[in-house]
């Protein structure tokens, strides 16, 4: 089981450039995890004092909000396109 | 009169770090939404009430507390709304003094979007942008592509591809490129946030997002000047991405520290549809976040499932004692027509949310008969007037003719009486 994990160009600064990289994670916290070890400064910034992933970070997969799946319940699957942006105000 | 704006930058809300200007919607660090800064002090003794009362009747009357860049010459008279007593509406829900800011009808575009197009394309020129655009639920749609044709700058908007016809139609006529998305307002927001990303392009809700947003605070200087330079003791405001709430409570806060008004409490009440209610149920349940919604009302302009500004609003709300609540789309309909019945306001959808949620809040004692309110009115009607099908049934046509009309009317009424001279003919003179 493999999955790509999709970064904005905010966050390429912490990744050598790379927009883009494979994940074997089961689920996000799994992904958290591989994240800090593969690239820890990008860890720190998407997560809080208590280790916990920013709420002005969204998680997608396959274009659905990973809340919308479970959020950290949601086991990855074979192909998912998995994607971290910060969350942008709209509206009024 | 010409006078430079008071000194302003981005800071973060979270962190405290301060990024100067440029097109950036978020801190770079902890990732929280931007606001401006203001040098206030600096402002003290130049920002008063007789300079502004001196200033055009527009909101560039307020122009040394937006973030507008040196050498910028306003010449759209956006703003300076109505501010209007509700007598009737008041008597049909219960309160006695009760306002209605009307921005259905703003300038040039008849929504509030207006005010933060005009101050988010000042910047976006400045920046140098030859491209603008912005995700759009419709209103702000309209006012870019507007205000981008009369400035001269290209606008490629993208918006969910069922928005109502009139907003898409009030798209095109400018010229724009309107970009349809299927999906809806979060996965809009989402490509353009990308698109901020890979193209230079000047996104005002996006890489602009902090010198836009700070336009709504001119509904919050206009409400208290138009009060006679007084707070209201509550503001209903409709709640989409819950931006304008905090706004309007950002510009009476300015107005304290200033002088310009007397400090008291007043209390915001957020108004959303029940299909899209993720800041009221937050409010509701005292939390400080909120679960994000699969959007499903006819109230499109305020169907933001995931709004950034969320925790925020609801934050706000809980701690100045307001309250939030969200109404079905019958009631929206229905909050259209009380209002247009009573007070000649043809509002669109978000409108009707908000004037059924007020009508509630009444009814629930949250909001007591003699309190000043103010209501804000957004968006105008002619905008979703799909919102209103089958409502009115359209009456035949008759002929010219008097033995027509009577008989007409004797069908309508089933009486056929003409009303009571209003002068005896005994009582006119000539003067
Ligand atoms: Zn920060």
């Amino acid at each position: 089981m493999s999955f790509k994990v999709m970064l904005p160009t905010a966050f390429t600064r912490h990744t050598e450039g790379q927009k883009q990289f494979a994940s074997t994670a089961p689920n996000l916290t799994g992904l958290l995890t591989e994240i800090d070890s593969t690239f820890p400064a990008l860890g720190t910034q998407i997560k809080d004092d208590e280790g916990k992933l920013r709420r002005f970070i969204n998680v997608y997969v396959n274009d659905e909000d990973i809340r919308f799946l479970g959020g950290e319940g949601y086991a990855f699957q074979d192909g998912d396109e998995v994607m971290l942006i910060p969350s942008i105000a709209g509206g009024c | 009169m010409e006078y430079s704006c008071t000194a302003y930058e981005l800071k973060c809300n979270e962190c405290g770090k301060r990024y100067g200007n440029r097109p950036l919607s978020g801190c770079p660090d902890c990732l929280a939404p931007l606001e401006i800064a203001y040098d206030l002090d600096s402002a003290r003794g130049e920002f008063t009430r007789e300079a502004i009362e001196a200033g055009p009747a527009n909101i560039w009357r307020y122009k040394r507390l937006l973030p507008i860049p040196d050498g910028f010459q306003p010449d759209l008279p956006v703003g300076f709304t109505p501010l209007v007593r509700a007598k009737r509406l008041g008597k049909r829900i219960g309160a006695s003094n009760l306002y209605i800011k009307n921005d259905a009808v703003c300038f040039p575009t008849l929504s509030f979007k207006d005010r933060v197009v005009s101050v988010a394309l000042a910047n976006a020129q400045k920046f140098g942008f030859t491209t603008v655009g912005c995700s759009s639920t419709g209103n702000l749609a309209n006012s870019v592509a507007a205000q981008a044709a009369r400035l001269g700058i290209k606008a490629s908007i993208l918006v969910p591809a069922d928005l109502e016809p009139a907003k898409i139609l009030n798209t095109l006529v400018y010229g724009a490129r309107l970009i349809r998305i299927d999906g809806n307002y979060d996965h809009v927001n989402r490509l353009c946030t990308l698109i901020a990303d890979e193209y230079n392009w000047g996104l005002v809700n996006v890489n602009l997002r902090p010198y836009y947003a700070e336009g709504s605070k001119t509904v919050g200087f206009e409400i208290a000047e138009q009060l006679g330079w007084r707070l209201p003791d509550n503001v209903v405001v409709p709640m989409a991405g819950g931006s304008l709430i905090r706004k309007i409570r950002k510009a009476f806060k300015e107005l304290i520290y200033l002088g310009l008004v007397e400090d008291k409490p007043v209390k915001f009440f957020g108004a959303q549809a029940t299909g899209c209610s993720p800041i009221a149920v937050a409010v509701r349940e005292g939390a400080d976040n909120f679960i994000p919604q699969k959007p499903n009302t006819i109230a499109r302009s305020l169907a933001i499932g995931n709004p950034a500004d969320g925790p925020a609003a609801a934050k706000m709300i809980i701690a100045d004692g307001g309250w939030a609540e969200d109404v079905s789309d019958v009631e929206l309909v229905s909050g259209i027509q009380e209002l247009a019945e009573t007070e000649g306001i043809f509002t669109e959808t978000a409108g009707g949310v908000t004037t059924a949620v007020t009508a509630r809040l009444y009814a629930q004692g949250r909001i007591h008969p003699d309190e000043t309110t103010v209501v804000c009115i957004t968006g105008n009607g002619l905008k979703t007037t799909d919102a209103l099908a089958g409502r009115y049934e359209v009456a035949r046509a008759i002929r010219p003719r008097l033995a027509d009309f009577d008989a007409y009317l004797k069908e309508l009424d089933g009486v056929s009486e003409p009303e009571p001279e209003l002068v005896a003919a005994g009582d006119v003179r000539v003067l």
